[in-house]
C-alpha cells in the first residue's frame, strides 16, 4: 500500500510543472497543455483524498474536472484556430494588439 | 422504486429558473437553424422572454417559500444539501437576469453592425446566466465549480464572438488562458480543502476547518494556509483584483461592447457571489487568517487601478480599470466583515455595502457601457475618448445620461453609487479601519478626475463627426431602465437597503 | 516501504541488459542482404506519401474537437451503468434528459455543417 502522501507529492509536482509551463512557455498550444497538466494534478489529488477518506464525492469532482477540461480544450482550440487565421502565428509574444 | 426517493418536488421547484433558462437556451439553438437571416431578432426576443420566464420562476420560488414559511417550514435546501435557494441566491439571480436582459437589448443593433448576428450569442448569454445561478446557489464545491466553468466557457466564446476581428480573438485567447489557469489553481485549493475535511459540502468544510483550527489553538497548519491561498488566488482572479487582474482590461477592450457590459456586471456579480459564499459561508472560521490578505489585496487593487485609469485613452479600457477599482472598494466591505466578531454592526454593514454596491453597479455600469456601445457605427469602432467628444451636440439625451452614470460611478451623493460607497466606508469606520477608510476616500477623489475626463470630452470638446447618433429603440429602453434605476436608488435608497438586508439573511 | 520496489528495480535492470544483448546477438548471427522490396512496409498498410510533419486541413481539428467533446460526455454514463438497477426508472429518465441535451448539441452541429467534408 502506497501512502497517500506520495500521491499528494506527485500531484503537487504535476501542478507545479503545469504552473511553470504556463508561465515560461511561449507557444499557445504548449501553454494549453500546461493547463491540462495542472488539472491532472488536481485530479490526482482529489482521487488520492477520495481513497483516503473512503468518500466518493472526490471522484465525482474528478469526473467534472475532466469534462470541464475537455470543454475548455474544445473552446480553446477553436479560439486558437481563429487567432491563427487572423494573424498566422501561435506565439503569445506576437499576439499583442491589446496592451497598457 | 419511484423517483421520489432521489429527487423531490422541492428540488425541481428550487431549480425552476435554471431549468427554464436551459430550455430556452437549447430552444434558441434549434430556432436559429430554422429562421432566415433577416429574422435574427427573433432569437433576441426569445432570449428576452426566457429571462422573463426565469424571473417568473424566481417569483414562484419566493411565493412557495413564503407560503411554507407560514407553516413554519424553511424550504431552501435542494439536491441533498448541495444547493441552497436562500435570499442571497435569489437576490443574485435577479441581478444576473437584470444584467442579461439589458445586455440582450444592447446587443441587437450592435451585432447587426458587426455582421455577426447569430442565435448562438443569445444562447450563450442564457447558458452563462445558468452558470451564474448555479454559482450563487451552489453549496457544494462540485456544483460551484461546474457553475463557474459553465459561466466562464460561455463567456470565453462571447468575448471572441467577432471571429474576424483581431482584437476580439486576442481578448478571447487571453481571457481563456488566464481563466483556465485560475480555474486550475482554484480547483487545486478546493482539492486541498476536500482532503482536509473529507467533504465537498461547504457546511462540512466549515466544520472541518473549525476542528483543525481548534486542534491547533487557532493556528492554521501550513497545508491549511496553502489551501486558503490557492483558493483565494482563484477567487481573486475571478473578481479581477490586482495583482490578478491582467486579463480584465484586455478582455473588456477586445470583447464586443455589449458583452463587455454584460461581463462587467453579471460575470463580476457571479464571481462575487461565489467569493462571498466560500469566504463567508464556508470558510467563516478562517476569517482572521484571510483578513491580512484581503487588506493587502484591496489596498493594491485601489491604488493600481486608480493610477492606471488616469492615463487611459480608450473608453472601454478606462471603464475596465474603473471596474477593478470598484472591486477594491467592495473588498473593503469584506475587510470590515472579517475583522469583527458576530454580532457587530460593522459585519452587517460591510456585507450590506457589498450587496448594495453590486446592485447599483449593475445599472450604472451597464448604462455607461450602453452609451459606449451606441458609439459603434458602420465605419467607426467608437471606443476611444476622442469618439465620445462632442457627444452633447450629437445626442444630447445620451450625453446627459452618461454624465449621470459617470457621477454615480464616482459616488456623488444624490446618485445610487454613493450609497454603495457610504455603507462600505461606514463599516470600515465601525470596525476601526480609519486609515483604510481615509485611503478609500482619497482614491474616490482620484476616480472623480478620470470620470470627469470623459464628461469634459462630451461637453467641452468639438465633435469630429457632427452627424446625429442613431440610437435603436431597444438601446433607448436599456439606457432608460439603467438611468431610472440609478437615479431612483439614489433618491429613495431605504427600500433597497431593506432589500439587501433581506438578501443577506440578516 | 521502499523494499517493495526491489522486484521492480530488478525487472528494469534485467530489461535494460537483456534487450541490447538479444538485439546484438541477432545482428551478429543473421545474414545481411537488404533490398527494396524487403525494406518496404510489407503488409503494414499503404506506402507513406510525403513527410509526416506536413500540415493537415483544419477540418481534421474541427472533427477532432467535436469527437473529444462528445466522447468525454460518456464518462457520465459509466456510473449510471454501474448502478443501473439501483437507480431504476429515475436514473433512466435523468440520463435520457442528459442525452437529450447532448442531442440538441448534435443536431446543431450537424445542421451547421460541421460534420460535412468539403
Amino acid at each position: 500500500m502506497v501512502p497517500v502522501s506520495y500521491y499528494l507529492i506527485l500531484s503537487g509536482i504535476l501542478f507545479a510543472c503545469g504552473v511553470t509551463g504556463f508561465l515560461i512557455k511561449r507557444n499557445i498550444i504548449t501553454i494549453f497543455m500546461s493547463i491540462e497538466l495542472m488539472l491532472n494534478g488536481v485530479n490526482l489529488s482529489f482521487v488520492a483524498f477520495a481513497a483516503e477518506w473512503k468518500a466518493l464525492s472526490g471522484q465525482v469532482f474528478v469526473f467534472f474536472v475532466m469534462v470541464v477540461a475537455a470543454a475548455e480544450a474544445a473552446v480553446g482550440l477553436a479560439i486558437i484556430i481563429a487567432v491563427y487565421r487572423t494573424r498566422e502565428t501561435l506565439n503569445v509574444d506576437q499576439v499583442n494588439l491589446l496592451k497598457l | 422504486m419511484g423517483g421520489a426517493q432521489y429527487f423531490t418536488g422541492t428540488d425541481y421547484l428550487l431549480s425552476l429558473p435554471i431549468i427554464l433558462l436551459t430550455l430556452f437556451a437549447l430552444g434558441i439553438l434549434l430556432i436559429d437553424l430554422m429562421i432566415p437571416r433577416e429574422l435574427k431578432w427573433v432569437n433576441a426576443a426569445t432570449a428576452f422572454v426566457g429571462v422573463l420566464f426565469a424571473a417568473g420562476g424566481l417569483v414562484r420560488i419566493q411565493l412557495a417559500q413564503a407560503e411554507l414559511m407560514l407553516q413554519g417550514e424553511r424550504v431552501e435546501w435542494a439536491f441533498m444539501h448541495s444547493m441552497i435557494m436562500d435570499h442571497f441566491a435569489i437576490y443574485f439571480s435577479y441581478l444576473f437576469l437584470a444584467g442579461a436582459a439589458i445586455a440582450i437589448l444592447m446587443s441587437v443593433r450592435y451585432l447587426e453592425i458587426e455582421h455577426e448576428h447569430h442565435g448562438e450569442f443569445y444562447s450563450l448569454i442564457l447558458f452563462s446566466v445558468v452558470g451564474m445561478m448555479v454559482m450563487a446557489s451552489g453549496f457544494d464545491i462540485v456544483l460551484i465549480f461546474i457553475g463557474l466553468e459553465l459561466m466562464a466557457i460561455s463567456t470565453y466564446v462571447l468575448v471572441g464572438f467577432l471571429r474576424s476581428d483581431k482584437r476580439s480573438n486576442e481578448a478571447a485567447l487571453k481571457y481563456l488562458l488566464l481563466g483556465a489557469f485560475s480555474s486550475g489553481i482554484f480547483a487545486y485549493g478546493l482539492s486541498l480543502f476536500y482532503g482536509l475535511t473529507g467533504s465537498t459540502n461547504l457546511v462540512n468544510i466549515g466544520i472541518g476547518v473549525q476542528r483543525e483550527l481548534t486542534a491547533r489553538h487557532n493556528h492554521a497548519s501550513p497545508i491549511l494556509v496553502v489551501a486558503l491561498l490557492t483558493t483565494c488566488v482563484g477567487l481573486f482572479f475571478k473578481i479581477a483584483a490586482i495583482p490578478f487582474h491582467q486579463w480584465l482590461p484586455d478582455a473588456y477592450e477586445g470583447a464586443p461592447t455589449s458583452v463587455t457590459g454584460f461581463m462587467s456586471v453579471a460575470v463580476k456579480a457571479a464571481a462575487w457571489a461565489m467569493l462571498l459564499r466560500i469566504l463567508i459561508w464556508g470558510l467563516y472560521p478562517m476569517r482572521k487568517v484571510y483578513l491580512p490578505l484581503l487588506i493587502f489585496v484591496s489596498i493594491v487593487t485601489m491604488t493600481g487601478a486608480n493610477l492606471a485609469a488616469l492615463t487611459q485613452n480608450n473608453l472601454k479600457r478606462l471603464l475596465a480599470y474603473s471596474s477593478i477599482a470598484h472591486v477594491g472598494y467592495m473588498l473593503l466591505g469584506l475587510v470590515a466583515f472579517a475583522s469583527v466578531d458576530y454580532p457587530d454592526a460593522a459585519m452587517t454593514d460591510g456585507l450590506k455595502g457589498i450587496l448594495l454596491y453590486l446592485l447599483v453597479y449593475t445599472f450604472m455600469n451597464l448604462g455607461a457601457f450602453a452609451v459606449v456601445t451606441s458609439l459603434r457605427q458602420r465605419d467607426v469602432i467608437g471606443d476611444e475618448i476622442d469618439d465620445i467628444a462632442g457627444l452633447f451636440s450629437r445626442a444630447p439625451t445620451e450625453a446627459v445620461l452618461m454624465l449621470i452614470f459617470l457621477l454615480s460611478l464616482a459616488g456623488i451623493p444624490p446618485l445610487a453609487g454613493f450609497y454603495g460607497k457610504y455603507f462600505i466606508f461606514l463599516s470600515l469606520m465601525e470596525s476601526g479601519h480609519y486609515v483604510l477608510a481615509s485611503l478609500a476616500v482619497l482614491y474616490a477623489v482620484f476616480g472623480l478626475y478620470y470620470y470627469m475626463r470623459i464628461a469634459n470630452a462630451m461637453f467641452m470638446r468639438e465633435a469630429t463627426d457632427k452627424t446625429r447618433l442613431p440610437i435603436s429603440v431597444a438601446m433607448k429602453f436599456a439606457l432608460g431602465v439603467s438611468a431610472v434605476a440609478t437615479v431612483y436608488i439614489g433618491i429613495f435608497p431605504e427600500r433597497f437597503i431593506k432589500l439587501v438586508t433581506w438578501s443577506a439573511g440578516l | 516501504m521502499p523494499q517493495n520496489y526491489i522486484p521492480i528495480f530488478i525487472f528494469i535492470a534485467v530489461v535494460g541488459i537483456l534487450i541490447p544483448i538479444t538485439l546484438l546477438a541477432a545482428k551478429l548471427v543473421r545474414p545481411d542482404n537488404p533490398n527494396r522490396a524487403k525494406l518496404s512496409p510489407y503488409e503494414c498498410g499503404v506506402d507513406p506519401i510525403g513527410a509526416s510533419r506536413g500540415r493537415y486541413t483544419v477540418r481534421y481539428y474541427i472533427v477532432a474537437i467535436l469527437f473529444v467533446v462528445f466522447d468525454v460526455e460518456t464518462i457520465f454514463l459509466f456510473p449510471w451503468a454501474v448502478k443501473f438497477k439501483a437507480l431504476g426508472m429515475f436514473g433512466l429518465i435523468e440520463m435520457l434528459i442528459f442525452l437529450a441535451i447532448l442531442v440538441v448539441g448534435y443536431v446543431w452541429v450537424w445542421q451547421k455543417g460541421a460534420l460535412d467534408w468539403v
